[in-house]
């Protein structure tokens, strides 16, 4: 039952990455919690910030603060400049074809009510469906509830194995006519299995319905090429890629966003306003009401040339390299089993430890300065699927090491011992 | 370290494998679950209360070791007490967990083991989750208790 990420010889172009160089980047890394020095394996949850991204926020508020698209003024061309560099370096960064298809929003979770807001209540009807997977973050299932409640509509659920990986024939079989949009997680920030998003985005255009993926885990853990994949809509949070908190992005095909409904009413979403219609205003600013996160989307360009810079190959290689070694390491430890063991995973380790419940190990674990996650992670189906209350989980971002794996090692043999 | 062996003492651990009353009272004339949606434990606490005293009671459920030795440890305690002197229990408990340590602590007798948690403040909530679910019951609330 070993999961098969990439083995350490396949991690040759992480050759010149190199990791304690990357953590010097990282301000927040240099710290003792507990007087230990501060592991930190709670990356699915949100990652820390590299100086860049702390600066650029710094700098624009320092020099360059200002309203962006209304002002003549120095200050307002050079913030407007700057937040529309953001939506190039993002297009680029997803490879959409067009950086009008980059719609700037607070994270995934409002690019998925987006588009169920919009593309959704215009499009799903009573009787209507909408599959996701049974592996899907809350952000992935609430928002589709909401829809489906208002609506008549009824939510499916593919099923997954217990390896946790998504059954592909089940799911085929669930698309229908009554299939109106399928929306699934790239990567599970519970299990790390990475879906086949190509597969699955081929398999529901057959039957012509559009596909939302939940990018959440997966961009800053792999290249993420929207058009390769095919989707429809892609939702990312920067939080969780080396960015600010309260931005992210979502990703639209330039047809379906333009035949959408806006979100959300208010200023810079509108060409021109009297009080017997209003024009919309043309994408992407038909979805971005109001003055934007300016700050911190130039924070999201910071990050996103941060990651450029490394490459995300490289990224993917290292992070695979510590993820195996973990994997291996954690398994061999007698009591300790591992949830979540697809053949394609990424970036995180659950665990549950036979007697002893995921928030003592949590604790323990703080007090050797591990900050790991313990509970169900916004995915208590997938906790039900396996019929465990929780689980404690490692997940990885690029400047993690072998070395913390090995503190993380010792620290389970701790709460072994002080759990007797 | 030691502020851990505070936290987990043998008396918890000992408590958290092997809970007292842990079962369903048949003839409970109350009950109420207590729910911490946070990290998924869950206690259903019985009582059969016989004139204005709890005359018999049991929990269960499933929670970490805190949460679990604390509903354990409290149906001990409680047997035979009144309402009014259960609510007056779960008062001083609750300031011992939490670190307000300025009230009588002698009626809380092997509570006090529960000292240590008072050094971890996210596990108060473990640490009072029956409690919660247990004063739900007294008063007679149906509806599941949450500590979020």
């Amino acid at each position: 039952m070993s999961t098969v990420v990439k083995t350490p010889q396949e991690t040759h172009v992480a050759r010149g990455f190199d990791v304690q160089k990357v953590r010097k980047d990282f301000p927040v890394l240099n710290q003792k919690v507990h007087g230990k020095p501060l592991v930190y394996l709670d990356n699915a949850a949100t990652t820390q910030k590299p100086v860049r991204v702390i600066e650029a926020i710094e700098n624009y508020y320092r020099h360059d603060n200002s309203n962006i698209h209304r002002g003549v003024h120095a200050l307002s061309e050079r913030a407007t400049e700057a937040y529309e560099n953001v939506r190039i370096a993002a297009q680029k960064f997803l490879n959409a074809a067009d950086s009008k298809e980059i719609i700037f929003v607070r994270g995934t979770t409002e690019g998925i009510n987006l588009v169920a807001q919009t593309y959704g209540r215009k499009n799903v009807g009573a009787g209507d469906e909408v599959l996701i997977t049974a592996m899907e973050h809350h952000s992935n299932i609430v928002p589709w509830q909401l829809l489906c409640d208002e609506k008549g509509a009824k939510l499916k659920v593919a099923p997954i194995n217990d390896r946790g990986e998504l059954l592909l024939e089940e799911f085929e079989k669930l698309l229908g006519p009554k299939t109106k949009i399928v929306a699934v997680g790239h990567l599970s920030n519970a299990l790390g299995t990475i879906n086949p998003v190509r597969e699955i985005v081929r398999m529901a255009h057959a039957h012509k319905i559009p596909v939302l993926v939940d990018g959440a885990q997966a961009a800053p853990r792999m290249p993420v090429d929207v058009q390769e994949l095919d989707c429809d809509f892609y939702a990312i949070s920067g939080h969780k890629m080396y960015a600010p908190t309260g931005i992210g992005v979502l990703y639209g095909k330039t047809r379906l966003l333009e035949a959408m409904p806006p979100y959300q009413g208010g200023g810079d979403m509108i060409a021109s306003v009297t009080f017997d219609k209003t024009i919309y205003n043309r994408l992407p600013y038909k979805f971005e009401a109001g003055t934007p996160n300016i700050a911190d989307t130039i924070g999201l360009g910071a990050a996103i040339e941060y990651l450029n810079g490394l490459g995300m190959e490289r990224i993917e290689c290292h992070e695979a390299d510590v993820l195996t070694y973990a994997t291996r390491e954690v398994e061999a430890i007698p009591g300790v089993r591992i949830v979540g063991t697809a053949r394609e995973k990424a970036g995180v380790l659950s665990f549950v430890m036979d007697d002893i419940h995921p928030h003592d190990i949590g604790t323990i674990l703080d007090r050797e300065g591990i900050a790991v996650r313990t509970g169900h992670h916004c995915a208590q189906p997938v906790m039900q699927r396996f019929n465990i209350p929780a689980t404690a989980r490692a997940s990885f971002g690029l400047y993690n090491t072998r070395e913390e794996v090995d503190a993380l090692v010792a620290g389970i043999h701790k709460v072994r011992e002080v759990m007797g | 370290m030691s502020e851990l062996r505070e936290l987990y003492q043998e008396v918890i651990l000992e408590h958290s494998k092997k809970p007292r009353n842990y079962r369903a009272l048949e003839g409970a004339n109350h009950r109420a679950e207590g729910y911490n949606p946070l990290c998924g434990d869950h206690f259903t606490v019985y009582l059969d209360l016989k004139d204005g005293a709890i005359s018999d009671i049991g929990f269960q459920g499933s929670g970490c070791a805190i949460s679990k030795a604390s509903a354990s440890m409290m149906t001990q305690t409680l047997k035979g007490k009144t309402a009014a002197e259960a609510e007056s229990i779960f008062t001083r408990f609750h300031d011992l967990v939490t670190g307000q340590t300025t009230g009588n602590q002698e009626e809380l007798g092997k509570l006090a083991v529960f000292a240590g948690v008072s050094e971890f403040p996210l596990r108060v909530k473990c640490a009072t989750l029956a409690w919660h679910a247990l004063r739900a019951a007294l008063r007679g609330e149906e509806q599941a208790v949450s500590t979020e």
